[in-house]
């Protein structure tokens, strides 16, 4: 309910506004270079892109801070591991030469199975052996600085593109234009969401995640497999970062570090929306990546991420909670 | 393999004066996640406000370098009532994320084109400390034992540094075992019981916050020095999870946790970069499998095993009590 107050407004937004741009920009003759109309339905268009993207990464990182209250920071490594994954089998540098599409599940599968397996090997016993949360959170810390230079060894610093999509023409959207990879890309992903709303909502595992989000102990206590669960989150969160690596190494380019850029925008979308709800990380994720695309109207492209992160700042000092959060306050 | 080389350059690093910056600069982190136990994750980004308020005042204006010490400390303060005013009421994690973002927006704006007049952008700013080398008593020339050896002015920086530490420990010891001390330390491992007793649990984390801000600026202040230089590259969130990984491993919670631990993280580092390097060269480690430019890498990740493998194994680090940093998260 309270997510579809938020949903309407924004959609009604975006459902005006644009056509009202776009019919502005189309009815003047644009005499020498886009008018500001038409670049800002551009950078709306790819801040929706880049905002989806960030919202598919950081799903995983809102639900497993809901389920067992622990910020991940090494889930940008997921998500640079998925994009490097799916470019050693795509590139047939050394690699199977695999078409980019059998490519990025194979780099999903083998992301869900890296989530499952720092649960299993890492967070269980640690939480069996009753470290405390701020131990575990330097822990993923530790595991982050690992994961993130092993890629550099085994990947090197070069930036790279996938052997598919790399050159395509653009479509023309009245003033703006977007490739067939993009739009690709922005409707899947969107795709994606909504498939894991459907999960969230319709499925006993997805009922299970939310009973365990809203009181893990209460759960546990209705006969949830609490451990279940947890390990659903990790597998889910990681295959997921992995898609979401893809996809972006897809629409800009695939580095050793990517994820790492990449995560404090995630962190910034999670918080926004509110820390530990699912859909506050796809509504605040959105909202990140349109105010990093919308401030190159206005301000250097160099500083873009910056104002993405200073809504963050911005955002907590009004409201803590996020958008979509539950008011807690200690102090 | 050398043996002599590998030994003095880890000796070299663990009393140098990046090992003293270090420590300075996880001291103030001590104090903030130690005895406090507030999650500063953007400690890096105080080292950055005082290195370059420092470089701004005298390379960008002209101004005399104690001017420029005075505004790195100012600009330590504002940065710490920005980052506290609004997260230090919330959960532990939220002021960790707020650090860690507010120490790259820092970075991105200070390195972007926008502010090149001022902070010469990704070219950073050179030659600001030729007052702080014109102070130098010592003659010119290379001081040392056996072949661990300094230039004299990096000796000049080193008796500097480690003379600030022990100044900043002993001010610390000071007030840890002081009520202020006894009252933050109660906040780390009770805030409501804290604020039970009628202390204002707020002002008292703020208090942390500044405090270990100002130290962690003098450390970056101390860090520009050494270098005669600013780079905003120099500032990435890598700085601040060092800084973790030897607080832990020296033992947080402790005047000397990170002192031990500087020496020691930097000693443990430089000797693993030397003899991966000479094992390297000699073939005993095949180059297919780690080049000679793979080994900064290498390293690093060995960092991230080791603050794994010492949390999950040693979380009271070297000198820490274990009853004492059982840390549990809210």
């Amino acid at each position: 309910m309270r997510c579809q107050r938020m949903l309407v407004p924004a959609l009604a937004l975006v459902l005006v506004v644009v056509p009202a741009l776009s019919a502005r920009a189309q009815g003047e003759e644009v005499p020498r270079g886009p008018t500001f109309a038409a670049r800002a339905l551009q950078a709306l268009i790819d801040g929706v892109q880049f905002g989806v993207i960030i919202a598919i990464t950081s799903v995983g990182l809102s639900l497993i801070f809901g389920t067992i209250h622990l910020i991940n920071f090494a889930h940008g490594e997921f998500v640079t591991i998925g994009a490097t994954f799916a470019f050693f089998l795509n590139v047939s540098a050394g690699g199977p030469g695999w078409h980019l599409v059998p490519a990025a599940l194979a780099a999903v599968v083998f992301g869900a199975l890296l989530g499952g397996a720092v649960e299993r090997g890492i967070w269980r016993p640690l939480r069996a052996r009753g470290t405390g949360l701020i131990n575990m959170f330097i822990v993923t810390i530790g595991l982050s600085l690992l994961l993130r230079h092993v890629v550099l060894v085994l990947y090197g610093t070069r930036p790279a593109s996938y052997a598919q999509y790399d050159i395509q023409s653009v479509i023309e959207l009245g003033p703006a234009g977007i490739t067939p990879r993009d739009l690709t890309v922005t409707l899947l992903a969107v795709l994606v969401l909504l498939g894991i709303a459907v999960l969230l909502q319709k499925t006993r595992i997805g009922t299970a995640v939310r009973a365990v989000s809203a009181n893990r102990d209460l759960a546990e206590a209705s006969g949830i497999d609490v451990q279940r669960v947890v390990l659903f989150v990790w597998m889910l969160g990681g295959g997921l970062a992995a898609l979401g690596g893809v996809f972006f190494g897809l629409v800009e380019i695939v580095t050793w570090d990517m994820g790492f850029k990449l995560l404090l925008l995630m962190f910034a979308g999670v918080i926004l929306g509110g820390l530990g709800s699912a859909y506050g990380a796809m509504v605040g994720s959105l909202v990140i990546g349109v105010v990093a695309q919308m401030s190159t109207l206005w301000f250097p492209v160099d500083l873009q991420y910056a104002w993405a992160l200073l809504v963050l700042i911005v955002v907590l000092l009004v409201r803590p909670q996020g958008i979509l959060g539950r008011a807690e306050r200690v102090g | 393999m050398d043996f002599s080389a590998i030994l003095t350059d880890a000796l070299r690093s663990g009393i140098g004066p990046i090992a003293a910056v270090y420590a300075l600069a996880a001291m103030g982190l001590n104090l903030h996640f130690g005895y406090t136990g507030l999650l500063n994750f953007g400690q890096v980004g105080f080292m950055l406000v005082g290195g370059y308020g420092l470089a701004i005042t005298v390379s960008t204006y002209d101004g005399p370098m104690w001017l420029g010490v005075l505004g790195g400390i100012a600009c330590a303060i504002v940065l710490a009532l920005l980052l506290g005013l609004p997260t230090l009421r919330l959960r532990a994690d939220y002021l960790a994320i707020t650090t860690i973002a507010a120490g790259e927006t820092l970075r991105l704006f200070y390195r972007s084109g926008w502010a090149e007049p001022v902070t010469g952008g990704v070219f950073g700013l050179q030659r600001f400390a030729n007052d702080f080398y014109a102070l130098s008593p010592i003659e010119p020339g290379t001081y040392g034992v056996w072949l661990v050896r300094f230039s004299s002015r990096d000796l000049w920086v080193m008796i500097v540094g480690w003379v600030l530490v022990l100044v900043v420990g002993c001010l610390l010891a000071l007030l840890i075992h002081s009520p202020w001390g006894r009252v933050i330390r109660s906040i780390r491992e009770d805030e409501v019981a804290a604020r039970s007793l009628g202390k204002n649990v707020y002002a008292y984390k703020m208090q942390s916050l500044v405090l270990g801000g100002v130290i962690g600026a003098v450390a970056g202040m101390m860090q520009a020095i050494q270098v005669q230089s600013v780079n905003p590259d120099n500032y990435d969130p890598g700085v601040t999870f060092f800084l973790y990984t030897l607080l832990v491993l020296g033992g947080a919670g402790r005047i000397l946790g990170p002192v031990v631990g500087s020496i020691l993280f930097w000693f443990v580092l430089s000797f693993l970069d030397s003899a991966l390097r000479q094992a390297i060269d000699a073939e005993y480690i095949s180059p297919d499998l780690i080049s000679t430019s793979e080994v900064g890498a290498v390293r690093f990740a060995l960092v991230g095993v080791a603050l794994i493998l010492l949390v999950a194994f040693r979380p009271q680090g070297i000198l820490g009590s274990r009853k004492e940093m059982l840390l549990s998260g809210r």
